[in-house]
């Protein structure tokens, strides 16, 4: 078969500063072609900033690793011009069982909000999300947006400088040298640039290994998501199956701590544990197996200097829960509109230290949650278990219990309340899920969604009310979108003004509230836009 | 209701406790935990009230270090 992931898809080629007489300088380098590092290239570029992504190897990633895409990181991925691909080939599904033991013991729908342009989320394999991406980036790319992708490019070394950043790189045909002013390293939870500048990242290990084995079968299997807790064919652990894309299906098994990993690797007893979970006569082709152990941690800080970190180089978490691609994108998001202002000498470099403020409580919101579904999963002491198996016995018979079981909780985007950059939230009567630090809720607007009409630049959304079309202070503009009030449905109304009759809200460029108010006053409004840049 | 109720409560007290412990009756150690531990649910999920539940914890623990 076609496997994407074995093929080149950014082969090596000698780029002119290999021949530079000195090290020549690019604006922004970004370290690691995964789903953040291309996003957040791909977010730079289209905002005009230069940048130059390097990658040690020259293929997407190996095997479909990540494999659930949550809805704000689809929402993220339409703002770069790269969503509507990626839902078209992933695998939508709403149903999902939980069994204990020799028994089904309930099911759920997960009957996401209507009003959203993209579903709660997608399966699909890291290694299409990447291509994806990688295509999106030739695109832009020959329309002449700023960005170049080198493949077999290693960074070997990084000088960490006041006004700029210094690396060594090596290439199939020798090394060579440049300087950027600012780097982002999205190379992974290994990352070397972590490495190479002594950097921390501490947190927990779990004691646990798990098999993953995706295989190609054509199963008469639902598009669901069965999940199992102590099963006959795997005592005392648990086991998932889930669809992706083009009859692949994951399987995962819990192992426990003292395993033989080549033992386990080994395909006659991949075999076996597949015959004994889906019955002897099943039919499948083995496309990637693995076997990962996990840890909950992250970095102190994820900004030294001209060094940002984004992905699983700052955080990583467990699987449970589908957070570190769908953190990661969020991280890139999050940090790509404040480094262009940075850069463009519009906002001071402190505005990127609310990418560490609002990040980190993201990352450790995510670490909390993973966490809390791993000790579902796998109890840690004899009491841990007693509750956790009497929550899955009484979720059979009550309905009550079923909100306890924990298999791993739906990647939801973090609330940045608190966050230095939040404005008043002066509109009274209005939803909370809305307030300022909260990323913009979907809602069906004229023939499309709201979203499509925020992003990239500081937006007024004037419901039931009026904004100038265009505000400009200090260089930042902020755009006015008032909706007429025969526009505004009923998710616009239900998402934005509760019981208030009108408002005003000021919107970031990553689609993040800064604050609302039941009018526009245009003291206030220019007092939030200096406040969500860092200028006062 | 807002405070924990740590008076006595429940009308027939004597009753009440031969009941629980009837419904122990015959069982093991680990049938008799899963038992307490699925009424502790069952009962937390009906009390619902999160600064109660959280009461309840402490008055449980504190009483456990005396």
């Amino acid at each position: 078969m076609n496997r994407i992931f074995e093929t080149p898809l950014y082969p090596y080629t000698r780029s002119a500063d290999q021949d530079a007489l000195s090290a020549p300088h690019h604006r922004v380098v970004v370290v690691g072609a995964g789903p953040v590092g291309l996003a957040a290239a791909i977010d730079l570029a289209l905002q005009g900033v230069e940048v130059l992504v390097l990658d040690e190897n020259d293929k997407v990633s190996f095997g479909s690793r990540a494999i659930c895409f949550a809805k704000r990181p689809l929402e993220i991925l339409d703002r770069l011009g790269a969503g509507q691909r990626m839902v078209d080939k992933g695998v939508v599904w709403n149903l999902g069982r939980v069994f204990f033991r020799d028994r089904e013991v309930y099911s759920f729908n997960l009957l996401p909000e209507s009003g959203h342009r993209r579903p709660a989320f997608i399966n699909l394999q890291q290694y299409y999300f990447e291509k994806f991406l990688v295509d999106r980036l030739r695109e832009i790319e020959a329309e002449g947006a700023p960005i170049e992708l080198r493949g077999m490019n290693r960074v070997e070394a990084v000088g960490l400088h006041p006004d700029h950043v210094h690396l060594e790189i090596t290439t199939p045909e020798g090394p060579y040298e440049l300087t950027c002013d600012w780097l982002i390293a999205c190379d992974g939870a290994r990352s070397p640039i972590r490495g190479m500048l002594g950097l921390d990242f501490v947190g927990k290990v779990f004691e646990d290994n798990f098999l993953i084995a995706d295989v190609v079968m054509e199963a008469d299997f639902p598009t669901e998501r069965w999940f199992w807790f102590d099963p006959p064919f795997n005592p005392g652990q648990s086991a998932l199956l889930h669809k992706q894309p083009d009859n692949v299906w994951r399987i995962d098994f819990q192992l426990g701590w003292n395993i033989d990993r080549k033992e386990e690797l080994k395909p006659e007893n991949i075999d076996r544990r597949l015959r004994a979970m889906l019955g002897e006569d099943i039919r499948y082709e083995l496309e990637w197996s693995s076997i990962y152990t996990f840890q909950c941690r992250r970095m102190e800080k994820f900004r030294h200097g001209r060094v940002i970190f984004a992905g699983d180089s700052a955080h990583q978490v467990s699987p449970f829960g589908a957070r570190g691609a769908n953190s990661g994108l969020q991280d890139a998001d999050n940090l790509c509109w404040k480094l262009r202002l940075v850069i463009e000498g519009k906002a001071p470099e402190s505005l990127l230290d609310s990418y560490d403020v609002e990040r980190i409580q993201a990352a450790d919101e995510n670490i909390l949650n993973s966490t809390r579904s791993t000790e579902f999963i796998t109890p840690k002491s004899e009491i841990s278990r007693i509750f956790r198996d009497a929550v899955l016995d009484l979720s059979e018979h009550h309905e009550f219990a079923r909100p306890l079981v924990n298999s791993g909780r739906l990647s939801v985007p973090a609330v940045h309340d608190g966050s230095p950059l939040n404005g008043p939230d002066a509109l009274f009567g209005a939803p909370a899920r809305t307030r300022p630090g909260a990323p913009a809720t979907d809602a069906p607007l004229g023939q499309g969604f709201l979203l499509d009409r925020l992003g990239n630049r500081f937006v007024l959304l004037a419901l039931g009310t009026e904004a100038p079309e265009r505000l400009e202070e200090q260089g930042i503009i902020a755009e006015g979108l008032t909706v007429a009030p025969s526009q505004i449905g009923k998710e616009l109304r239900e998402r934005y003004l509760g019981e208030a009759p009108s408002a005003v809200y000021l919107i970031r460029p990553d689609q993040h509230v800064v604050a609302r108010w039941p009018a526009f006053d245009e003291t206030a409004t220019r007092a939030a836009l200096n406040r969500a840049t860092a200028r006062s | 209701m807002s405070e924990l109720n740590l008076t006595p409560n429940i009308p027939d007290p004597d009753d009440f406790y031969a009941e629980l412990l009837a419904a122990h009756e015959g069982l093991t150690k680990a049938e008799s935990d899963a038992l307490n531990a699925r009424l502790i649910l069952i009962l937390a999920n009906h009390i619902g009230d999160r600064k109660l539940l959280s009461a309840a914890i402490e008055a449980a623990r504190a009483a456990g270090q005396e």
